[in-house]
């Protein structure tokens, strides 16, 4: 199992994630420093496309593939559109240092690393979700279901009760977003021309500036 | 509809390969990686570059949104209907092993493959219905905001109706 440098195949894979992670390290510092929206919103897809990347090294290859899809495509798309119907290209800064979302952003990271102490090792054979039912699965999905890819079978058989209640949540969603961007297009344009007209008559007020 | 050849070339010849792609996903996701959700963001994205390239009128006339609005519910329904199906066969809801009588693994076989047929429908539909209100929405905006640049005042009146000069998104 060893390339010809020598290396073995088990420290290129560590390799590699260093670098991908690293990059995707660089790319959220990217997203946070760069304040054009555009630029902003082609740094997430690339951050998604690193992501399934991620997600391929770690072999989960359905998760790599939705990633791909949804987080560096359609939804790039997605926010390319809003940016067009939004109608701005630069998110706005706020005028004074904003002490209070740093302090929850550093509160949450260090939450999380405290609970990272008590998580098991990637890929650790003992933790505790591979030790509960996955035994079961492993073993029993030939003589009970018979398809050779055991995802397919916990996702659709085993759990396809779960699974029902996900493609409920997209299909709600997707009767939302009908609901919320083909009802009354002519209110929002008005609304929006109103501002405009504010906008023209002085400086309106500095936003809240929100931004975290 | 964008004019650069070389976008329209390569989406020309991307395209049917996605596709083809994503039904592969689909119905050989009992076997290799993949299943409903995959195939139906795939699907999805290829007729998504579909519609940047050609325009959303054109992709609108190949896939209708009535029809897409309909494949939205409809795959939810042949999921539930597969459940309610091996309750009236007797088993619980969703144990396909009750849908062949002779064979439960081939029932779960079949239940999966159905099942996975609706998941995909559903999440096609909805990708390409959320991109469709998406773009159109902008398109009805853009066509709101030429109608006040020409006539300021009177825009009001007739704001909801059709407007000829119609720019396609970006």
């Amino acid at each position: 199992m060893n390339l010809d440098s020598g290396i073995p195949l088990g420290d290129w894979e560590a390799i590699i994630n260093v670098a991908l992670l690293g990059l995707l390290l660089l790319v959220t510092i990217g997203i946070i420093r760069v304040r054009n929206l555009f630029a902003v919103v082609m740094l997430a897809g690339i951050y998604s496309l690193l992501m399934a990347l991620v997600f391929t090294l770690l072999d989960a290859v359905d998760v790599a593939f939705t990633e791909a899809a949804v987080g560096a495509g359609v939804s790039t798309i997605l926010s390319l559109g809003t940016l067009a119907l939004i109608d701005s290209r630069r998110e706005k800064v706020p005028n004074r240092f904003q002490f209070v979302p740093l302090l929850v952003s550093l509160a949450a990271g260090a939450v999380l690393f405290w609970g990272m102490q008590d998580m098991p090792a990637v890929g650790s054979a003992d933790a505790p979700n591979q030790v509960h039912v996955a035994p079961y699965y492993i073993t029993q999905t030939q003589a009970d279901i018979d398809v050779p890819n055991i995802v397919t079978a916990v996702l659709a058989s085993y759990r396809g009760f779960d699974t029902l209640g996900e493609v409920t949540v997209i299909f709600t969603a997707g009767i939302g977003v009908m609901m919320l961007l083909s009802a009354m297009p002519v209110i929002g344009a008005r609304r929006r021309r109103r501002r405009e007209d504010d906008d023209g008559d002085g400086d309106k007020a500095p936003n809240d500036g929100g931004n975290a | 509809m964008i004019e650069h050849l070389v976008p329209r070339v390569l989406a020309k010849l991307l395209i049917p390969f996605i596709l083809l792609f994503g039904l592969y996903v689909q119905f050989h996701g009992d076997f290799g990686p993949g299943g409903g959700f995959q195939a139906g963001v795939i699907f999805a994205a290829g007729i998504i570059l579909y519609a940047l390239i050609y325009g959303l009128d054109q992709a609108r006339g190949v896939i209708s949104p009535g029809l897409v609005s309909v494949l939205v519910a409809l795959g939810l329904l042949i999921y539930a209907g597969v459940g309610v199906a091996t309750l009236l066969l007797g088993g619980e809801f969703l144990n396909y092993g009750v849908l062949d009588s002779h064979d439960p693994v081939h029932g779960q076989h079949l239940g999966i493959l159905i099942i996975e047929f609706g998941v995909g429908m559903t999440v096609a539909a909805v990708m390409i219905t959320i991109f469709y209100q998406f773009a159109g929405r902008l398109k009805i905006t853009r066509e709101l905001e030429s109608d006040d640049d020409d006539e300021d005042e009177q825009a009001d009146d007739h704001a909801d109706g059709p407007v000829a000069d119609a720019r396609g998104p970006r």
